[in-house]
């Protein structure tokens, strides 16, 4: 294995800091990002089939907005809660990966 | 009429099978720097100690064309052998015969060679260069994976299993070796994944090459599905070729005792080792000081690489080692060097290996990705693993232990046998800043210069708790000892537990945190 370039750095656990390496899988660990409810992200990758709503619709929860086929299976991907579509982030066709954002939403005020 | 007839024709049938796929295949598989099958064979097995089974086996398949093929030996040599005089079972997939395609009878030929080796009571080695199943042989291939499947389980913890991939390694066929024991790699040579890369350009569209999603880099580093790797096959045989000579043969036997032999190690252990708690050394370089001809056969060296497992031997007897590794992370507990520490551990005692635990880390790895990742489900497996452990279990504390880290660690509670401590060792709940901070809040607080303050607690505590005395006065530790002591008392500890007796209540079997 080709040799990395090794530098100590200060590595807090509890109080105390620690002289260490640090693994590239832990340097490249992706932080915490809380999610927001009004966003609807891709659970799985897959490629749109079909958008059955449009920007500005406005919908009761359980309502189809689009279908994500992925693993063979039509998914649909239903409104959370009673609200409107904000802005819809994906196109007929479209392949997308996990956790890519399809669908901003407001809700019902 | 005299049987030459009939010998000469065997020997004719045999040169034109051994060749496999033929000529203008192998020229191809050595054009991409791989072997062939035969010649991996041999270049790994004791010479002329190859024997060859089921050489003349064919398929059946019918579909698709498939029934005026002729695949020689169905893609797959399978035999017996010996590696330093110690019995084995092997089988190599063939590249150059269908792309090592796995149909009905290749996947036979293997669950035979492995039938085999579990009768016997031998280590199984199985090379695996396959495009996969041979799809014409449609669900005839998955049957066999299955078989083999099942066989690696059955065999898990009876007869050491080791997966050799030279070659791509895909789909179904990427679980054999995940059941077994120890899994090599090659660089540029070994492709091991679920799904290719076209499969997830198709569903994505996202472009990755083989190397980057499954090469030997990423298993050796990142998802620690390989245990040993190397730069090219002959130094890979090389390394199992020393695996085999630290393991026994079966669960019933004890790993080959090799002549005693002092560390080659000439300094004072204790130089190794910075007194200051947070100042990180190799702990590799202990191990080193330690075991017999300084020799350390470290398993897993990428992955995880903030806890070291290896073997060693202690006079002459093959030893595991469990250490935290300060250069790394601080040497903390994570998902990963859980999951990699619990395993060993466990084969270990599948296979009467005593383990030594050398000790030095400050806790968990904080974050929310580790919270959210399961460090609690994997944490939780060091502890069943040496909770679960019969074999002689000897821990070593030489800096810190605190808090879950401590109890993890072999400790006594988890039935440690002999529990040593360094005078440098800091057994506590937690580091001495941590807890000053919580026991001493209201005079940290109240005082007229709080950093102060904070310092003077701090050393308090340090003075006070951050030591081997405390639990050492329980009984929790036996001995407090010099560095210098070290290798005598553990070898003292090994022989005076080679009759160790540790009965538990009868079970089908636990039901470990996987």
């Amino acid at each position: 294995m080709e040799e990395k370039k090794l530098e100590l750095v200060e590595f807090p656990i509890l109080a105390r800091r620690y002289k260490t390496l640090l693994t590239i899988k832990y340097a490249q660990r992706k932080a915490y990002v809380p999610p927001n409810p009004n966003e609807i992200r891709s659970v799985i990758p897959g490629t749109i089939i079909e958008l059955k709503k449009k920007k500005g619709a406005k919908l009761k929860a359980g309502e189809t907005i689009l279908i994500l086929e992925a693993m063979k299976m039509l998914n649909k991907v239903a409104m959370p809660f009673d609200g409107k579509i904000k802005k819809i982030h994906v196109s007929k066709g479209q392949k997308i990966a996990k956790g890519h954002l399809m669908v901003e939403l407001e809700p019902k005020k | 009429m005299s049987l030459k007839k009939h010998i000469l024709d065997l020997r004719k049938r045999r040169e034109k099978v051994q060749l496999g796929g033929g000529q203008k295949a192998i020229e191809k598989q050595m054009a991409m720097g791989k072997m062939t099958a035969r010649s991996r064979i041999l270049a790994l097995l004791d010479d002329e100690s190859f024997t060859e089974y089921d050489l003349f086996v064919e398929h059946e398949a019918r579909d698709f064309g498939m029934d005026k093929k002729q695949l020689h030996g169905d893609g797959v040599i399978i035999g017996t052998g010996t590696i330093y005089g110690a019995p084995v079972c092997i089988f190599a997939q063939d590249f150059t015969v269908a792309g090592g395609s796995l149909g009905l009878m290749h996947a036979r030929k293997i669950t035979k060679i492995m039938d085999h080796a579990l009768k016997m009571r031998v280590p199984l080695i199985g090379i695996n260069d396959s495009g996969g199943a041979r799809i014409q042989e449609g669900v005839n291939s998955l049957a066999g994976y299955g078989e083999i499947f099942y066989r690696n389980t059955v065999a898990s913890g009876v007869i050491p299993q080791i997966s050799v991939i030279l070659g791509p390694c895909a789909g179904g066929a990427v679980y054999s070796p995940a059941l077994t024991d120890f899994v090599f790699v090659v660089d540029n040579i070994s492709k091991m994944f679920i799904t290719g890369p076209n499969v997830i350009k198709t569903v994505l569209g996202e472009e990755i090459s083989m190397e980057e999603l499954g090469g030997a880099r990423v298993h050796a580093e990142i998802t620690g599905n390989a245990h040993f790797y190397a730069a090219s096959e002959l130094e890979c045989f090389e390394q199992i070729k020393k695996l085999i000579t630290f393991i026994p043969w079966n669960n019933t036997q004890k790993a080959k005792v090799f002549p005693p032999c002092d560390p080659k190690f000439k300094g004072n252990i204790e130089d190794i080792i910075p007194s200051d708690p947070k100042e990180p050394y190799d702990v590799r370089d202990v191990i080193k000081a330690i075991v017999d001809d300084s020799d350390f056969f470290e398993i897993q060296e990428f992955f995880a690489p903030n806890i070291v497992i290896g073997f060693g031997r202690m006079n002459g007897q093959t030893v595991g080692f469990v250490a935290n590794q300060p250069l790394v992370l601080a040497g903390v507990l994570d998902c990963d060097s859980s999951d990699k520490a619990a395993r060993f551990i466990r084969y270990c005692d599948s296979f009467d290996i005593p383990i030594i635990t050398l000790e030095d880390m400050p806790g968990y790895l904080p974050g929310a990705d580790q919270e959210h990742a399961g460090v609690i489900r994997h944490g939780a497996k060091v502890l069943y693993a040496y909770s679960e452990a019969t074999v002689p279990k000897i821990t070593v504390i030489l800096r810190k232990a605190y808090g879950g880290g401590y109890i993890a660690m072999n400790s006594r509670h988890l039935g440690a046998d002999f529990m040593f401590a360094w005078p440098s060792a800091e057994i506590a709940v937690m580091g001495p800043e941590g807890a000053a901070n919580i026991i001493f809040k209201k005079d940290i607080e109240e005082a007229d210069d709080p950093d102060a303050m904070r310092d003077i607690k701090v050393q308090e505590y340090i003075e006070r708790f951050a030591n081997p005395y405390v639990a050492a006065a329980k009984g929790y530790i036996d001995s407090v000892i010099e560095p210098s002591e070290t290798r005598q008392l553990l070898l003292h500890a090994i022989d005076v537990s080679g009759n160790k007796s540790d009965q538990r209540p009868y079970k089908k079997h636990g039901i470990p945190p996987f």
